[in-house]
């Protein structure tokens, strides 16, 4: 028997690591692809927890949460298409027009 | 036990592939490693008795947005970054952050006692496809209808932003 506390812990090893790659990677194509870390790092949460449980509660909350990643998905992928076409760069620290 | 070394199994594959999909200079060995993620996820799911969600995880996230990306790295030719510096300069910080993080969150969790593993009649057969479904179409009818409308504005969003301005 699997214990519920290390899925927990998985889960929160996973989130971290899709923290820290969107904290530190300077193309905007990894720090999207680090938060669909964190996103599938949530998902294993509430499966883990809606087996423990006996609930399908977890499972349709994944449901929603596949959902809400799939069109976030398309369109920050749209939106990054439309930066690079507009300032011609991939790299978020010369995205800075904004600075004072 | 047998349960205990496949979960290990997909638990250090899933790690071990999610940092070195973070840390990769190509673009597309990246993708590559979510994509070996997403399968030892949905195959962790499988090990949680949700078979629906292991093939929904492998139908939309493997089979979709991967794809989707796969065809945005290769339009924006994201491809080799030879001489780039892939990080900022703050990255030993972060990774020590996450790190203290994770301990952080391991510590809580492992001192703690969860009243759910105290019963252990976790019964195998139980909750299938069907009760999923009786349950998503009669308790949870609105998000239901809710999140079809967000894949509506997704779907003209992202063709509205991407589309050429003829001038």
């Amino acid at each position: 028997m699997v214990p519920l506390s290390w899925y927990i812990v998985l889960s929160a090893a996973l989130f971290t690591i899709g923290v820290v790659g969107v904290l530190t990677r300077r193309n905007i194509f990894f720090i999207l692809m680090s938060i669909e870390l964190m996103l599938n790092a949530a998902n294993i949460n509430l499966v883990a927890f809606s087996h423990y449980l006996q609930s399908l509660t977890g499972q349709i909350f994944t449901i929603f949460v596949i959902t809400v990643a799939a069109a976030e998905a398309a369109v920050a992928l749209a939106i990054i298409i439309l930066l690079s076409r507009n300032r011609g760069s991939v790299y978020v620290d010369e995205f800075n027009l904004m600075k004072g | 036990m047998l349960n205990q070394a496949i979960f290990f199994y997909f638990a250090v594959v899933i790690l071990v592939s999610a940092i070195l999909m973070i840390t990769r200079r190509n673009a597309i060995h990246s993708v590559l490693f979510m994509l070996l993620l997403f399968f030892h996820i949905a195959g962790l799911f499988v090990l949680l008795n949700a078979e629906f969600l292991a093939a929904v995880q492998l139908i939309v996230y493997a089979g979709a947005i991967l794809i989707l990306y796969l065809f945005v790295v290769m339009l924006l030719n994201v491809d080799k970054e030879a001489h780039v510096a892939r990080a900022n300069r703050f990255w030993p910080w972060l990774v020590a952050f996450g790190f203290v993080i994770v301990g952080e969150l391991a510590l809580l969790v492992l001192r703690g006692s969860f009243p759910a593993e105290s019963g252990k009649t976790m019964g195998l057969v139980g909750y299938g496809v069907k009760e999923l479904g009786i349950e998503l179409f009669t308790k949870y009818l609105v998000p239901f209808e809710i999140a079809s409308v967000i894949l509506l504005v997704g779907l003209v969003g992202a063709v509205m932003l991407a589309k050429k301005t003829e001038n």
